[in-house]
């Protein structure tokens, strides 16, 4: 009958269990996939990740250079980042919401590299 | 004369973790008879894997289910694996069984907490559910994301465990070993689960066995039946015996997957000692022909894939039977002559996973 | 060069009730039931498992060809047997349980949706890619 006793003891007794959060963000983990990032520099344009995305989530075109990503569609699963020739895409740890602005690039904006 | 009633329980329930409808025919308090409406959570996910091809198709059957997320991508691959003659290299096999024993753990916990919550334990629930976190939080850290791990394709796996990872799975596994004991004491032990538990939704073995049951649901009615056994990937290598007991009630499904975490973790470390080096995928040439049959063993009982291909880059049939969908049978009988406030416990003791019944 | 699935056995109509009669009798279980649509007609495969040991019978018939079923053999068919139905129209006779084709579905949606031609979710892929509904709005 007491089995829980020890465990509602120290629950009453010690500092809550979750984190006083946005005060308090917990660092994420370095392998973790939150969503996706590419540097337009280094594209080429091929379309290899848009024939291959499973769920058509990224959109590229050739004449204008342009690459689009619908961020509610992406499933961040890496199949784009892996099959690029170039190597042009990656996962970053964040999180972002679905709602944020479509990530649109262009030729000649260079973003950070991973 | 007894007052017969029609109670529609669910789809919206608060125990249910996923839309169930089941129509109840009371008389009095007493169930006489038991309907299921289903079809609250069908996606057609049979027929959108015809459209994308083989590769495509890792991340679809992952998506299943929500909680036995990785055993569907093993499984799929498993099968795949077969129609196109490929061997996955043996540091693959032994990653595939660590993290399909980290998903059997966080499912298991899952259950424990919606157990304890279907008959009103809710400091249990709680306990369970905060336990789960740090399973979730070694799932991110290895795998990439709490639940969709998509850490395994076809010929092998796609992330590796560093030295520093394996070391943060092994203390992380010890602090949940030891915070596990107590609440597997207690749900073993209380007074007041036994008087919930014991005695209610009986099947006998060859009730159970005609029925078509699988997992827990069977091995609580003394069934030796775990396809883990079979030392399909890794398993041979480790030391493995089924968890069985015998009682055939509530109860005893209870205890099978409350041993059966132990064992997980037992389970992982011993797969962590043994892991070899080693590439971790094989490359995937050429286009799958003809049919194959793949099986394991989901934390919720024994999962099918049929897979059908005419040597083009998509499957022309994936055929996926969920373990919760063998349990439907016997939940229909062993539901009628129980009382009302019986129903959740008989429910959540076949450990239901709706989003895997109907795809 | 295709892979074959191991321990597979034809059978017709008529045959299928007595087989899986026999193999209650000698003890397998029933494990789930398979329908492909080939094109020209159906296949229906009921797998049963012994021991580890997974075989197969395989029935082939046209579309809408009524079959008899192993409800009354194998409960747990009742509920595979219902799927079938609402998902490739095959009309099971003496069913157990019969849902009527609305174990899954509902009435508006299509008919027998996972047969290969002529059901909602293949017109509509056959429409142009602009006029397909995309999801993130």
């Amino acid at each position: 009958m007491f089995g829980l006793l020890k465990q509602t003891l120290t629950n009453l007794l010690s500092s809550p269990a979750t984190r006083g959060y946005p005060a308090n963000t917990r660092p994420d983990f370095a392998g973790a996939r939150g969503h996706l990032d590419m540097d337009p520099a280094i594209c080429i344009y091929c379309g290899a990740c848009s024939k291959r995305c499973p769920t058509k989530a990224i959109t590229v075109s050739r004449e204008p250079k342009e690459w689009k990503l619908e961020v509610g569609r992406c499933i961040v699963c890496g199949h784009c980042v892996e099959i690029c020739p170039k190597k042009c895409m990656w996962l970053d740890t964040r999180h972002g919401l679905a709602n944020d602005s479509v990530l649109d690039a262009r030729s000649g904006d260079s973003k950070r590299n991973p | 004369m007894a007052t017969q009633s029609l109670i529609p329980f669910g789809p919206q329930h608060p125990v249910f973790p996923e839309p169930l409808q089941l129509r109840l025919v009371l008389e009095d308090e007493k169930v006489v008879e038991a309907l299921p409406a289903l079809g609250y959570v069908h996606r057609g996910l049979e027929k959108i894997a015809q459209q994308k091809d083989i590769l495509q198709d890792v991340y679809l059957v992952e998506r299943v289910c929500g909680i036995c997320s990785f055993i569907h991508s093993v499984t799929y691959c498993r099968g795949v694996e077969t129609l196109m003659g490929i061997t996955v290299p043996d540091r693959a096999r032994f990653l595939r069984v660590v993290w399909s024993e980290m998903s059997r753990l966080h499912s298991h916990l899952l259950w424990l907490g919606l157990m304890a919550d279907s008959f009103g334990f809710e400091n249990l629930f709680m306990q369970a559910f905060r336990l789960r976190e740090k399973v979730l939080d070694l799932m991110e850290a290895t795998g990439g994301n709490r639940v969709i791990m998509s850490s395994c394709c076809i010929g092998g796996v796609r992330r590796d465990l560093t030295p520093d990872l394996i070391k943060m799975v092994r203390t992380t596994l010890d602090e949940v070993e030891r915070e596990l004991e107590p609440i597997i004491i207690t749900m073993r032990d209380d007074y007041t689960v036994q008087q919930r538990t014991v005695g209610v939704g009986r099947l006998t073995k060859e009730e159970a066995y005609e029925l078509g049951a699988v997992g827990p649901v069977a091995r609580g009615c003394g069934i030796q039946m775990d396809f883990r056994t079979t030392g399909y990937e890794a398993y041979g290598d480790l030391n493995f015996k089924p968890v069985v007991f015998e009682g055939g009630d509530c109860y005893a499904r209870c205890k099978v997957r409350l041993y059966e975490m132990p064992q997980s973790i037992t389970l992982m470390k011993e797969a962590l000692d043994k892991l070899p080096e080693g590439p971790l995928a094989v490359p995937v040439k050429g286009n799958p022909d003809g049919e194959a049959i793949s099986r394991c063993e989901q934390p919720r009982g024994e999962v099918i894939y049929y897979l059908r291909a005419n040597n083009t880059r998509n499957l022309e049939r994936l055929r996926i039977r969920t373990p919760t969908f063998a349990n439907l049978a016997p939940l229909l009988k062993m539901l009628p002559g129980c009382q009302l406030a019986d129903v959740p416990v008989i429910v959540l003791a076949i450990d239901p996973c709706i989003s895997c019944t109907e795809r | 060069m295709a892979v074959n699935l191991p321990d597979l056995t034809d059978l017709t109509v008529d045959t299928i009730g007595d087989a899986v009669a026999e193999k209650r009798r000698t003890g397998w279980r029933f494990v789930t039931m398979t329908c492909v649509d080939r094109g020209d007609g159906l296949d229906l495969m009921y797998h049963f498992d012994k021991e580890y040991r997974l075989v197969t019978l395989r029935l082939k018939i046209a579309h809408g060809q009524a079959v008899p079923s192993m409800s009354g053999v194998y409960f747990a068919a009742a509920v595979i047997e219902n799927e079938v139905k609402d998902m490739f129209g095959v009309p099971f006779t003496n069913l157990a349980i019969d849902f009527g084709g609305r174990f899954l579905l509902t009435e508006s949606a299509p008919k027998a949706p996972q047969c290969r031609e002529g059901s909602g979710i293949d017109m509509r892929l056959k429409q142009p890619a602009e006029s397909q509904p995309t999801g993130g709005n």
